[in-house]
């Protein structure tokens, strides 16, 4: 089953071309810890999934690629071609002249509607090369224009147009310290429209990739390709083929198919007793975790330490709310990794910290006439607040 | 991508735009080395065959045949112009592009706005439009001018109105020269300020510069290069002031030196749109990001390194020190302290071999010595262009919006008050049709004004910053949407 992957602005471009990246090199490089026959499964899996096949044999990336300026594009696509291993389609891009000046309501008012037709025809022609389609990948940046604004119109269009199909964001959350001075205010409007478009916003902070390329990594001079790698690693050990419960000779079909909805009971049901196993550590309660290990005793790895009640909220017991995927096909040049992803509290001091900050700017209405100009009023980012006090609410709730 | 139109007025405007398209041609073509014309040289310049008769034919890609500066040049005295359409530059312009006069504007803002403004309407029209049409996508119309004289105060001011009124989609950047206390031209603040309300009304942002800045800054480079100390030589080419490679061979006017350091914001200013990077910055997220309100629109600059020594090694240390003296008053291009003032928006725009920890470890550093409003308080724009300019391996420009510009316009408005009371030179100006004091009391009031706003933001410093009430939610049941 294929993604179709959508690269918004400059930030979702960079990140893109790692992504693919990696993902081609990790299904290039075989560590001899599984068989012969299970590497040639994996790399099916992962090349119908993310590339499809050109007659001269290079894969493509099943990817479409929009900015509104193009010197991010130009790049990428020769970076891509460059490396002779991939390339994008030669048709796969939309790009204008001039970018959305990292105004959230240019992007998403005046270059959405103007540009609507061409970019939802181009990921429709994406969607109709897979034989079997399984959703949407689509990533951006909060902080800017174009990947915020038109990234959350695009997010709109695809719920209309393919309410069946799942639509997985990445989200980059900016660093705490200005990249761009109005990113709180893009940020807190792109975060409540996903929320209403968006199946699942898988998040990466630039401020934590940074910390682990500097205190994991030991990288002196820290560049935006370095944390890009990181986190283009992290997104390749996530979608990588992975066994599937029922048969362990089949790689899982659907790669998005987690159960990210959890649907938190009425209230009047009485919290479940729970033997909580250790009381001293303090962990963000959490809803939902999936584990994925890869590589050598995959089988025997404990992962007990998982099912903690202390770990979930007092309404879901874990069983319902953990799962570990497993597959002996090492990912990368790691003989042994793991990967966790986690519908938990970690986000709520993240998303206060930004709700806080633009709340502060929005009371003294500085820069707002640089919205209100392209269509985004004041209610509009009333609404935003509110919605997103809401899932803050929601979350400290658990 | 996009283009940029340079409109230069009067003779200040022209010196500097001069220097501006000697560096510009000097940077593409240590950049381009392959000689075809892309997207980032037709950001400022066409591409022209000039066997085609008549405007000469633009070639939009391939190799270069002919460039020619996408600039706009006005000028109520020839001088100037002459000069240029007879020195190296001469290829570069066409007789297009050209507004001029004989009889000057007498420092006379009145002149220059009203009476040349009303005769050449249609002309500069005309030129503006055809300038336009030339573009693929227009973006920014950089105007560069003095405030203190008559053609470039006045009737640079006057083309801001018709630019806003014709092109309304366009930006429009403004480089304003201001006097310094020893300006020799005795009605230069009644210039200024009339220059200044207009400023106000249309324009999208300005960067005020004045000649004491810029000539302390020489002071400074000549000290530096003359002592020799620890034998130490600097690289030519490096001088923010030097045109060194470029196609003028050396200083023949005294304001050369001035003026390039102008042509070197313009440069960096608009570096981060036409080169690649890891984090683009285009002109129009300049306006977004550094102006919050209207009115405030006045961004301070400064320049660092204003030379780069020989040694090719560059330790970390020195790349601080980059960081360091961007916010020290020395290389500020106006006089001002933005270090003891209020920030309300800052914008660093870094180039060449410096990376996202650098930029994150001095942004780090020196926080603890500013001051930012308190609805701003990390109110940092930042980009990374990974082409350095000529003769350095990394620069960096600071765009300030800081309460630190009052000053500057309090003294002028000082200035103005000592003339203005006696009804000094008033004459001059009352007699040209369409003049009247009301003009004069306008101007004076729309400074005070904004003289105001940013004494009410200065009142803000130093009171602790407090986090407003937010939106309350009552949350009785979760809020799903149904699937």
């Amino acid at each position: 089953m294929s993604i179709v992957t959508v690269q918004l602005g400059q930030c979702g471009n960079q990140i893109g071309f790692e992504v693919f990246d990696a993902l081609l090199r990790d299904s290039h490089s075989f560590q001899g810890l599984c068989s012969k026959r299970e590497n040639e499964a994996y790399q099916t899996s992962c090349k119908e999934r993310f590339f499809s096949e050109e007659e001269s044999g290079v894969p493509i990336a099943r990817a479409v690629l929009v900015d509104m300026e193009p010197k991010v594009i130009n790049q990428t696509l020769s970076k891509a071609a460059q490396s002779g291993r991939w390339k994008y389609g030669q048709h796969a891009c939309f790009c204008q002249k001039q970018g959305s000046g990292n105004n959230w309501a240019y992007g998403y008012s005046v270059h959405g509607p103007r540009h609507e037709e061409s970019i939802m025809n181009l990921i429709q022609k994406e969607v109709e090369k897979c034989d079997s389609f399984s959703g949407f990948f689509i990533i951006m940046s909060m902080a800017g224009g174009t990947g915020s604004g038109l990234g959350a119109f695009v997010t709109q269009n695809l719920q209309d147009q393919y309410p069946n199909s799942l639509k997985m964001n990445q989200i980059i959350w900016p660093y705490g310290t200005g990249e761009v001075i109005v990113q709180n205010y893009n940020s807190v409007l792109t975060l409540s429209h996903l929320y209403r478009s968006s199946d699942a916003l898988l998040v990466h902070e630039n401020d934590a990739v940074h910390k682990i390329c500097a205190k994991l990594m030991n990288i002196k001079q820290i560049s935006f390709s370095d944390i890009n790698q990181v986190l283009a690693h992290q997104l390749g050990s996530v979608f990588q083929p992975t066994y599937s419960a029922e048969s362990s000779f089949h790689y899982r079909r659907n790669p998005l198919g987690i159960d990210w909805q959890v649907r938190p009971p009425l209230s009047g049901l009485p919290p479940l007793g729970k033997m909580s196993l250790s009381k001293d550590l303090h962990f963000n309660t959490s809803i939902a975790n999936l584990v994925i290990l890869r590589g050598k005793d995959v089988q025997s790895a404990d992962v007990e330490g998982f099912k903690d009640p202390a770990l979930y909220t007092s309404w879901l017991e874990p069983v319902h709310a953990f799962n570990v995927w497993k597959t002996q096909r090492a990912f990368s040049k790691y003989e042994k990794s793991a990967v966790l992803v986690s519908n938990s509290q970690f986000l709520v001091k993240p998303l206060d910290m930004i709700v806080k900050k633009a709340w502060n700017m929005f009371a003294s209405k500085a820069y707002i006439h640089q919205y209100t100009k392209c269509g985004i009023e004041e209610e509009d980012f009333l609404d935003s607040f509110t919605l997103l006090e809401q899932v803050i609410a929601s979350y400290c709730n658990l | 991508m996009t283009q940029s139109v340079v409109v230069q007025v009067g003779q200040c405007g022209n010196q500097i735009g001069c220097c501006f398209w000697d560096l510009a041609l000097r940077e593409h073509a240590a950049v381009n080395q392959k000689g075809i014309y892309d997207e980032a040289i037709s950001s400022f310049f066409r591409n022209v065959d000039t066997r085609v008769v008549g405007d000469g034919g633009s070639i939009s890609k391939g190799k270069i045949c002919s460039l020619k500066a996408r600039a706009v040049l006005i000028d109520m005295e020839e001088g100037v112009v002459n000069e240029i359409l007879q020195g190296p530059l001469r290829d570069v312009f066409d007789m297009n592009q050209l507004i001029t006069d004989i009889s000057g504007s007498g420092n006379n803002w009145a002149v220059g706005h009203k009476v040349f403004g009303s005769l050449y309407q249609d002309q500069l029209l005309e030129k503006l439009r055809k300038s336009a049409e030339h573009c693929d996508c227009l973006q920014c119309f950089f105007i560069i001018h003095s405030m203190g004289g008559g053609t470039g105060s006045g009737l640079g001011t006057f083309l801001l109105k018709m630019l806003e009124d014709e092109f309304p989609e366009v930006y429009r950047f403004v480089t304003s020269i201001y006097p310094s206390c020893e300006d020799d031209v005795i009605t230069s603040p009644y210039n200024s300020i009339l220059a200044m309300k207009e400023l106000n009304e249309h324009a999208d942002c300005v960067l005020p510069i004045d000649n004491q800045s810029l000539f302390d800054i020489i002071s400074k480079i000549d000290l530096m290069v003359n002592s020799g100390k620890l034998g130490t030589t600097v690289k030519p080419k490096s001088l923010v002031t030097s045109s060194s490679g470029a196609l003028k061979k050396c200083h023949k006017k005294p304001f050369d030196a001035m003026n390039n350091i102008v042509a070197n914001l313009l440069l960096n200013l608009t570096s981060s749109a036409r080169f690649e990077g890891s984090l683009n910055m285009d002109l129009n997220e300049i306006s977004m990001n550094l102006v919050p309100f209207p009115q405030l629109h006045y961004l301070v600059s400064s320049l660092t390194p204003l030379y780069t020594l020989a040694d090719v090694n560059i330790p970390p240390r020195r790349l601080d020190q980059m960081f360091s003296d961007a916010f020290s008053k020395d290389h500020q291009l106006l006089q001002a302290d933005p270090k003891h003032s209020l920030y309300l928006a800052c914008a660093l725009m870094v180039r060449g071999n410096v990376q996202i920890s650098d930029l994150r470890r001095n942004i780090e550093r020196l926080k603890p010595s500013l001051q930012f409003v308190s609805w701003n308080q990390e109110g940092w724009k930042t980009s990374l262009c990974s082409i350095p300019p000529v003769g350095h391996s990394h620069s960096l420009l600071a765009l300030a919006n800081n309460t630190c510009v009052k000053p500057t316009f309090m003294e002028l408005k000082e200035r103005f008050m000592r003339l203005y009371k006696k009804k000094a030179h008033l004459h001059h100006y009352l007699q040209v049709e369409g003049m009247e004091e009301s003009c004069f009391t306008e101007a004076v009031s729309s400074l005070s004004a904004l003289i105001q706003e940013y004494n009410q933001l200065d009142a803000t410093k130093n009171v602790p910053v407090q986090d407003l009430p937010r939106l309350s939610i009552a949350v009785c049941c979760f809020h799903w949407l149904p699937y």
